[in-house]
């Protein structure tokens, strides 16, 4: 039955490139959430009014954050080839992937989560210094707790926008299904790789949207 | 308990230099609640927030059990932060947590082993009459219970103050009693000192000790609470003080009717504690020639005694009534007399 409609499918590469781009999927969401907070909470504490009010460094930080959110994504990979090649000794496979993922999304994210800050209740950080809460507390036992809702809903967003980066950069060779569906479905003309490889990809991005409402949704008691 | 010395805060404002604060003298004694009361604009949130140092004094000292706040910083700021709780008129809880998490917030942060945490917030829980809603969200309670939990949050740390900012604006009426009678409570049974801050005379009336009227960041008038309301000195102050004794356009009426009897006089006599108590107006009129015709009354509790207002007309021989209102005033009873036409 598979064979007959899709006679050009190896399911074994098709299995293997899958499991490629969950991975790079799934490393680079870890990374982008991570470093993404904090971007965003250095872009939000050192805002003006707020308890790290800095100029100089949140100048620096947005100016970064803006420009790397700018850059359309293949750029991005072909600019960061000599950093990438510098940290991961390879400009092949899915790990050389990463560093592009992680350096174009989480500058994305960051903007995000400084959004997400920017609507917690002021009076709540107010309370929490009444009681004597230091920096560090309020971060940890207010801003963040309180905006995880958005932080979620905000990787769920930025995890989907990964999945079509990992694609991109499969075509210059990090692997997964869009190296697939290049190589396999569209050079050498098997229009059936690339449908099955476009279907993985979308069945991949709707459970991802599925997980991120199931958890936004359990964690948002407002 | 609590001084403030020349306490003075400015902003920089667009439009110039704002004195939010101007020259704040206030000594408020241990056990005692004491209430500031304005106007919104008044400059009292800002007073509010200087006895915690969330806004720094730009001249003056905060002491609180002697020890001068406004030279502390940093880690020891935070510390003494914990012996001075806050309640505010928004509440304040943080949604993520439940009643129970909210109440634990503050041990939390001072430190406390989780043990003695949950025996504490167990202790809070009974305390604030929250039973049966410790592991409810704040958005599944009502307004009242949030500030029941704001409050037993603000408890948790045993503070020597209670700083509470409008902790009963954002409530209707009868919630605000309740909320009110569990701050008596409180005070009476921790000892604890409260400072309050509102623009509702009932507040200051119903819990408060001594009050401080503020207008344009300066302290006006300030004294014991019947004092205040026997005798306001300031124009503002008889405002606040007219906010509990008149339904509405009572002034209309003593006027329509001081010119109806020109023969007579209308009069408003004020009674504070035993006065209040003692048959004042049978024994005018055993004694002297005149007519009493009682217009309307009222009569309040507050923390020191009860306190009444009673709107009469006086009618007979102007003599009589002369010789009746000095009997009255020679037994403390505070004598208005509306013109006579």
């Amino acid at each position: 039955m598979l064979e007959q409609w899709f006679p050009n499918v190896d399911w074994e590469k098709m299995w293997e490139a899958t499991v490629q781009t969950l991975y790079m999927t799934a490393i680079s969401v870890v990374a982008t959430f991570i470093l993404g907070i904090i971007l965003g909470l250095l872009l939000f504490l050192t805002a003006p009014g707020n308890r790290w009010e800095n100029k100089v460094i949140n100048f620096i930080i947005a100016s970064f954050v803006n420009v790397f959110r700018s850059i359309p994504f293949i750029i991005l990979i072909i600019l960061l080839i000599p950093f990438t090649v510098w940290l991961m000794k390879s400009m092949l496979g899915a790990n050389a992937a990463l560093p592009a993922l992680i350096v174009g999304a989480a500058p994305f994210y960051a903007r995000m989560v400084e959004i997400a800050l920017r609507e917690v209740d002021k009076g709540v950080i107010e309370a929490s210094q009444s009681m004597g809460a230091n920096d560090w507390e309020i971060i940890y036992k207010v801003l963040l707790p309180e905006s995880m809702p958005a932080l979620v809903s905000g990787i769920t967003v930025t995890a989907i926008a990964l999945v079509s980066y990992t694609a991109m950069a499969g075509v210059v060779g990090a692997g997964g299904l869009g190296n697939l569906a290049y190589l396999e479905g569209y050079q050498r003309s098997n229009p059936d790789v690339t449908l099955v490889a476009t279907v993985i990809i979308l069945l991949i991005v709707f459970i991802l949207q599925i997980i991120g409402d199931v958890i936004t949704r359990s964690l948002d008691k407002r | 308990m609590i001084t403030l010395k020349g306490l003075h805060k400015t902003f920089n404002a667009k439009s110039g230099v704002v004195k939010a604060v101007d020259d704040v003298n206030i000594e408020i004694e241990k056990g005692e609640i004491f209430g500031i009361i304005g106007y919104s604009g008044a400059g009292k949130s800002t007073l509010i927030r200087m006895l915690n140092l969330l806004e720094r004094p730009t001249d003056g000292t905060v002491s609180i059990d002697g020890m001068d706040l406004s030279r502390l910083k940093g880690k020891e700021l935070r510390k003494a932060r914990q012996e001075i709780s806050m309640v505010f008129q928004h509440f304040n809880l943080l949604w993520s947590r439940t009643v129970k998490e909210n109440i634990a917030f503050p041990l939390e942060i001072a430190g406390v082993s989780s043990t003695e945490r949950k025996k504490r917030v167990d202790e809070l829980v009974k305390l604030v009459g929250l039973e049966g809603r410790e592991n409810a969200y704040p958005s599944q309670l009502s307004g009242g219970q949030k500030q029941r939990v704001g409050i037993a949050r603000a408890l948790a740390n045993n503070p020597k103050v209670l700083l509470c900012d409008e902790a009963t604006s954002a409530l209707d009426p009868k919630t605000t009693d309740s909320i009110l009678d569990l701050l008596v409570d409180i005070n009476k049974q921790l000892g604890l000192t409260i400072v309050l801050i509102t623009h509702e005379m009932h507040v200051i009336r119903k819990i408060c000790h001594r009050v401080a009227v503020m207008e344009n960041g300066r302290i006006v008038e300030q004294g014991h609470v019947l004092e205040v309301f026997q005798n306001p000195k300031e124009d503002i102050t008889r405002d606040f003080v007219n906010q509990l004794a008149d339904p509405g356009d009572i002034h209309k009426t003593l006027d329509h009717l001081a010119e109806e009897y020109p023969e007579g006089k209308v009069v408003n006599l004020t009674f504070v504690q035993e006065s209040a108590e003692k048959p004042l107006i049978s024994d005018v009129l055993r004694k002297f020639a005149v007519d009493i015709n009682i217009l309307q009354g009222k009569i309040s509790q507050t923390q020191e005694g009860a306190y009444g207002k009673l709107s009469v007309l006086l009618q007979g021989e102007e003599k009589d009534i002369q010789e009746a209102i000095a009997y009255m005033e020679s037994h403390h009873v505070g004598v208005e007399v509306i013109q006579n036409a």
